[in-house]
């Protein structure tokens, strides 16, 4: 089987035959999956807001249309990182704003509102996956009032710590030649 | 033979790959019958240290039997010698080799040109770790190809189990350099925060060296239990403040010795402020490293101290209290162990039924369960200090 990385190895180091399997969770593809988006959505709000604004009918809004491609990016960077779980919870607290942002522009008198419709729905059909990833990755660290074994018994002094404590005295004791 | 192989960021897997081979004379191959998980493979299960790149095998704590030695080797090895490899590949010629600065060996990282740029000058090769150190194929494998192997082992006598020598490898000349780099006197109070594995051997390490008074910092009871029962006073920084507890443990004056076993990757909580901005700028490039315990100690160590510095850390740090250390007039010395130098002595120490490593050890399974391994002991799940592979 064809691997890439093979290419890149340093001449005689061992090569990949066969892959083991992965213990990536189909959870973890979705939140990196929604990372991407959420980046490339971030950029898009951050470069290009008047054309957002325009879509929706909702003109003058720009700087806010900014903020929000900001803290796309950022949920984004997070939701790719080792902390996924608190990337994602935050994107799940963005759709909210997001939601309220887009409902605050569907007003009777908006030619746009059609526009601002679909978009709700698309933030709400991308919420649910934001929850579900959120709610499959939460960390599997155990809670801090959970049960553990304790190992009061694991010295590692084989005769005893005393013994180890008196045996280096007993080096102390014999005197350092003195300082000068 | 099979390997734990690194895929990607927290994706690990035990894949088949060729064989390694006699590539230079001076290489021997060794079929290993114990390898171990360490804290330092956590950073590269996390890619918090640049280098590294799909396709390369994991592990540095290794040990086995040599199968086959190149025609270089001299004479210093041969087939059926048991060894423990240091994870720092030596040459045991260079400058530095012959000041016992094995860690920093001039000769062995094959991609010196890569530290040099990033570091200044390059420092030893290591296995399996980042292409910044050779990129050098590591030891949770079947079999591993040591380098320089005429200088790159630790001989082992038969009659004692793997478990109690493995160590040598690495944690326990870690601890123990760490613990030395102190200059301990029987009057101080050395204390050591982080109770992993590295930190556990720097307790033992610290009582040997006849420390007064050891204190160990965690947050997990299953390791502050262990700490406990090596002979430290322990101190939760969950629910306690550390730098109130040391100055209580110390008549107000602070420990003149501090040791840091948790490296760049300090625990993240909302009482340390400082450790949320580290992480939230660690995520967009600007910081590397999550330097709390390095902060901690510089404020809390006693003026004209000694902090003394195993764990790891990777890049830029920021806000370091420049200010307090160098009017309190502290020391610090750092550095990946010169595991060498330390072992002749901590090997008779092990002999002599002074000290047993494998105290450690909290789980034991097949090299195939190795990447399940990382997660729980990432996760500090089932109590897990330390995970012992077998190929
Ligand atoms: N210098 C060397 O040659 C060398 C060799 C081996 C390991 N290391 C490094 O030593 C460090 C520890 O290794 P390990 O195998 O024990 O890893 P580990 O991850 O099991 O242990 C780290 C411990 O630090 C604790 N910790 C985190 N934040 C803390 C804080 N703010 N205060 C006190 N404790 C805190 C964690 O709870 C954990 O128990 C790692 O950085 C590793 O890379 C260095
Ligand atoms: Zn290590
Ligand atoms: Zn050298």
């Amino acid at each position: 089987m064809f691997h890439f990385s093979n290419i890149v190895r340093t001449k005689g180091d061992p090569k990949i035959l066969e892959g083991g399997p992965s213990l990536k969770r189909p959870e973890d593809q979705l939140a990196r999956a929604l990372g991407w988006f959420s980046i490339g959505l971030g950029a898009v709000e951050f470069l290009a807001p008047r054309r957002i604004t325009a879509t929706l009918g909702m003109e003058g809004h720009e700087t806010l249309v900014r903020a929000f491609g900001v803290r796309e990016i950022l949920a984004g960077i997070m939701s790719l990182s080792v902390d996924k779980n608190a990337g994602l919870w935050a994107r799940v607290g963005g759709d909210g704003l997001d939601a309220a942002a887009l409902l605050s522009g569907l007003t009777s008198d908006n030619p746009k509102k059609s526009n601002i419709a679909l978009a709700l729905l698309m933030v709400g059909g991308i919420a649910m996956l934001d929850y579900r990833a959120a709610q499959d990755t939460r960390p599997r660290r155990p809670p801090r009032e959970a049960r553990r074994k304790l190992y009061p018994n694991r010295s590692g002094f084989p005769k005893g710590l005393e013994n180890a404590r008196s045996g280096a005295k007993q080096i102390a004791a014999h005197p350092m030649p003195e300082r000068s | 033979m099979k390997a734990l192989v690194w895929h990607g960021k927290e994706d690990i897997r035990c894949d088949s790959v060729t064989d390694p081979e006699i590539q230079d004379p001076r290489d021997a191959i060794i079929k290993v019958t114990s390898c171990a998980i360490c804290g330092s493979d956590l950073h590269l299960f996390h890619n918090f240290i640049p280098g590294m790149l799909p396709g390369d095998i994991m592990g540095h704590e290794t040990m086995g039997e040599v199968v086959e030695v190149g025609s270089g080797v001299d004479g210093k090895l041969k087939k059926g010698d048991r060894i423990v490899v240091p994870f720092t590949i030596i040459c045991g010629e260079c400058d530095q080799c012959k000041r016992g600065n094995f860690s920093v060996c001039e000769t062995t990282n094959r991609k010196r040109h890569l530290a040099e740029k990033v570091f200044g000058h390059s420092c030893a090769g290591l296995f399996g770790y980042t292409h910044l150190t050779g990129g050098y194929p590591g030891g949770q494998a079947e079999y591993l190809r040591v380098p320089y192997a005429d200088a790159t082992h630790i001989k082992v006598p038969a009659g004692i189990p793997d478990e109690q020598l493995l160590f040598l490898s690495d944690i326990f000349p870690t601890g123990w350099q760490a613990a030395v780099q102190c200059d301990i006197e029987p009057t101080d109070t050395v204390a050591i925060w982080g109770c992993g594995p590295v930190g556990q051997m720097a307790i033992r390490s610290a009582i040997l060296l006849g420390a007064n008074q050891v204190i160990a910092i965690d947050c997990l009871p299953e390791r502050l239990s262990m700490a406990e029962a090596g002979g430290a006073t322990t101190i939760n920084f969950e629910t306690e403040s550390v730098v109130e507890r040391l100055n209580e443990l110390t008549d107000g004056k602070g420990p003149e010795k501090c040791i840091d076993c948790a490296g760049m990757e300090a625990h993240v909580m909302a009482s340390q402020p400082d450790t949320l901005l580290d992480r939230a700028k660690q995520m967009v490039m600007l910081e590397s490293d999550r330097p709390h315990v390095l902060r901690e100690m510089i404020y809390v160590c006693r003026p004209g101290g000694i902090i003394s510095v195993a764990g790891v850390y990777s890049g830029f740090s920021d806000k370091m209290p420049m200010g307090a250390f160098m009017n309190k007039g502290l020391t610090m010395r750092t550095g990946q162990t010169h595991v060498n130098r330390w072992t002749d002595d901590l090997l008779r120490r092990i002999e002599q039924g002074e000290i047993d490593p494998s105290f450690v050890i909290t789980h034991t399974v097949p090299l195939s369960q190795g990447p399940e391994m990382y997660q729980v002991f990432r996760d500090k799940r089932d109590s897990c200090v330390k995970v012992v592979l077998k190929p």
